[in-house]
């Protein structure tokens, strides 16, 4: 899950991480409200999960209330590049006397975590990254040692923070590295941890990235669920916890498996096909499974056909065999079902559908015959 | 041969009193597996359809000889278990467990490393290996696997891998050993680990790769390829026409540049010589091509 920079910000407080103050609203006269109580000036920043928004108008400096009020009026509702911005960040603005880089990721060949760390930070960290590497301070971090005060201090130096900057950066990526393992992030990321003329260093924006397997023991993630889709496909599948992305194409895609997924998003598209959507409904998907992922194809008004391609390892056939037939109950689905059932109980699955086939309900017997298939019925 | 596994491998599987543990628990055994225990903390002395349960994979270990586990436990109990089945004297440990926390996985591999280098793990979140006729540890449905070789499958992605199978079997070709090594971002065991095994194993002729999107694991490999395999490879990428996943901020773009992409896994595997094909079905043909002209 990716996390809005507002989010971002108040989990890093969680952690102790310095950040500017400042609040979060949907109301411009509570964002009036807000910019009186930290005094100004302010910065009033757009809240989508989108690089950019500065360009786009997104990021305002007010000096008094009247321009908090003109500029939050101006970027509630904006479109910035179809995400529109429901909510906007007011904090306090910062004088900044120089801008760093720091994040932390895995290292997935390595198998180990990756600090990265910058004096050459902002808007051009993937300018600097590509032109100069060696501008950028790399940490390998044994993930059973973690990263310690003396690690930290050594970095520092070696990423050529300024001196003034060196004890608290140190101090604040320990932090950070907290935040990254206990918080259970993919990615916490600061670009621009700043250096102020006074001697401090703090985030300036946020960028955080939770790992979704660990949601179970982050209580506190319930509130960061705001907002996450603007497309009511996703809002719907999201409600029924199905893995979805919304596309643009006439055939709707169930598969198991998010490799057989894609795969099968390839193969419409190479008989000449476009998918509406991606939906991986996963190992173990059950009849109720079933039901839900055919409910949300069927709201999309594009799709002309629906693919459903099963090879079963934990996923038994017979159980997707019958959810389709629940879900065929329970409501009317308008396009034509192309079934590809193979795998784990493939012949019980067959025989419970062979009673109801018709020409809106096909089995083909391969992949790529289903997709021919389904995309001859979508394109028709 | 077959890589990793054998007919005389006999498994213990942690989770055998679970729903999920129980039925491809007793249909590995059905398919011929030495399946010789369960272990459920709790449950010792009972047994699951005439296989024994035990409180502790060592009590199990000690009791039945097994150097296997197979772990299907959910995810908040699986670091644990993998860790379990190294300190009770397993050498395999093959974990299907999906939806382990990152962190938890980095952890783990690294324990795994430096506490037990001599211990394999497959996975998490994989279908299992299967060693067609021999062995089968995991989620695959043994029918479609095929007995005899000579081609070897290592697949990243659970149900591309049983695409991969079923393709060859269709065909008549069979294989030697099919590892599905899972898509987590910290798999124990990886591609080049599968494609070293098959190169020294005589009675593999041939390898079948199946990758996917992200991370730059499928490059590496191509590197390893280039450089050591003997045996012609066919390769198979899934997600050219994937829609772009979670983006992972600028950190994301630094690491991988431009790899990750479907289309980089695929230049850097035909410039290491890899047959690569558009989709399953094109990469099973161009298999049996392969091996019909052995």
């Amino acid at each position: 899950m990716d996390l809005f920079e507002y989010q971002g910000k108040q989990y890093f407080a969680r952690y102790d991480i310095p950040v500017s103050p400042g609040d979060a609203t949907d109301s411009v006269d509570e964002a009036v409200a807000i910019a009186d109580s930290i005094g100004y000036p302010v910065v009033v920043k757009a809240q989508v999960k989108v690089g950019g928004r500065g360009k786009a108008g997104g990021i305002q400096l007010a000096d008094n209330a009247e321009e908090v009020r003109k500029h939050a009026t101006n970027i509630l509702g904006m479109d910035i590049k179809g995400h529109i911005v429901h909510i906007i960040w007011i904090e306090r603005s910062s004088d900044i006397k120089k801008e760093y880089y720091a994040s932390f990721t895995l290292d997935r060949p390595n198998k180990k975590h990756l600090g990265m760390l910058s004096a050459q930070g902002g808007v051009e960290i993937e300018v600097v990254a590509e032109e100069d590497p060696t501008a950028i301070a790399l940490l390998s971090i044994d993930p059973i040692k973690g990263l310690d005060l003396p690690t930290a201090q050594q970095w520092v130096k070696d990423a050529k923070l300024d001196e003034e900057a060196q004890a608290q950066a140190a101090e604040l990526l320990i932090k950070l590295y907290r935040c990254y393992t206990e918080g259970d992030c993919d990615l916490a990321e600061i670009n621009p941890l700043i250096l102020t003329p006074q001697g401090n260093v703090h985030a300036l924006d946020a960028k955080v990235t939770l790992d979704e397997n660990a949601s179970y023991r982050h209580p506190e993630w319930e509130a960061f669920r705001v907002n996450e889709t603007e497309d009511p496909r996703e809002k719907m599948a999201k409600e029924k916890g199905l893995n979805y992305i919304g596309l643009d194409g006439t055939v709707g895609i169930i598969a198991n498996g998010a490799g057989l997924a894609m795969s099968t998003l390839d193969v419409v598209n190479q008989v000449g096909g476009t998918a509406a959507n991606f939906l991986d409904i996963g190992g173990g998907a059950n009849a109720d499974v079933m039901a839900a992922a055919l409910e949300v194809i069927n709201s999309d008004p594009k799709v002309k056909a629906i693919f459903v391609n099963i090879f079963g390892g934990i996923t038994r056939v017979d159980e997707v065999a019958k959810g389709v037939l629940g879900a065929l109950e329970k409501v009317t689905i308008n396009s034509p079902i192309v079934l590809r059932l193979d795998g784990t109980n493939a012949v019980e699955g067959r025989a419970i559908l062979l009673p109801h086939l018709n020409d809106k309900l096909i089995t083909e017997p391969t992949m790529l015959d289903a997709a021919r298939k389904a995309v001859g019925l979508a394109n028709a | 041969m077959s890589i990793f596994v054998d007919e005389n491998t006999k498994v213990i599987v942690q989770g055998l009193t679970g729903g999920q543990g129980r039925f491809h628990g007793l249909r590995n055994r059905d398919y011929g597996t030495k399946v010789v225990g369960g272990v459920t903390p709790g449950k010792g002395g009972t047994d699951v359809d005439g296989i024994p349960v035990f409180n502790s994979v060592k009590e199990a270990v000690d009791a039945t000889g097994a150097t296997a586990s197979f772990v299907s436990v959910p995810p908040k109990f699986a670091a644990a278990a993998i860790m379990e089945a190294a300190e009770g004297g397993i050498t395999f440990i093959v974990c299907i467990t999906e939806g382990i926390p990152a962190q938890d996985e980095a952890v783990t591999y690294n324990r795994l490393k430096q506490e037990f280098p001599n211990v394999r793990l497959l996975g998490p979140n994989c279908p299992g290996i299967i060693s067609p006729g021999k062995c089968n540890i995991g989620i695959t449905s043994g029918d479609i696997a095929l007995p005899g070789g000579p081609v070897g499958i290592v697949s990243r992605s659970g149900t591309l891998t049983y695409q991969a199978l079923h393709e060859l079997s269709q065909q008549g070709i069979g294989q030697t050993t099919c590892v599905g090594i899972g898509g987590d971002p910290v798999p124990g065991t990886n591609f080049i680990d599968c494609l070293k095994a098959f190169n020294d194993d005589p009675e593999t002729k041939a390898v079948m790769m199946i990758g996917e999107i992200g991370g730059s694991e499928e490059e590496n490999a191509a590197e390893w390829i280039k450089a050591n395999m003997t045996k012609p490879v066919v390769s198979y990428i899934a997600g050219v026409t994937a829609p772009p996943g979670r983006k992972m901020g600028h950190a994301g773009a630094i690491i991988s540049g431009s790899k990750g992409t479907a289309q980089a896994k695929m230049d850097a595997l035909r410039e290491a010589g890899v047959h690569v094909c558009q989709n399953p079905t094109e990469a099973g043909e161009k298999m049996v091509e392969i091996v019909r002209a052995l």
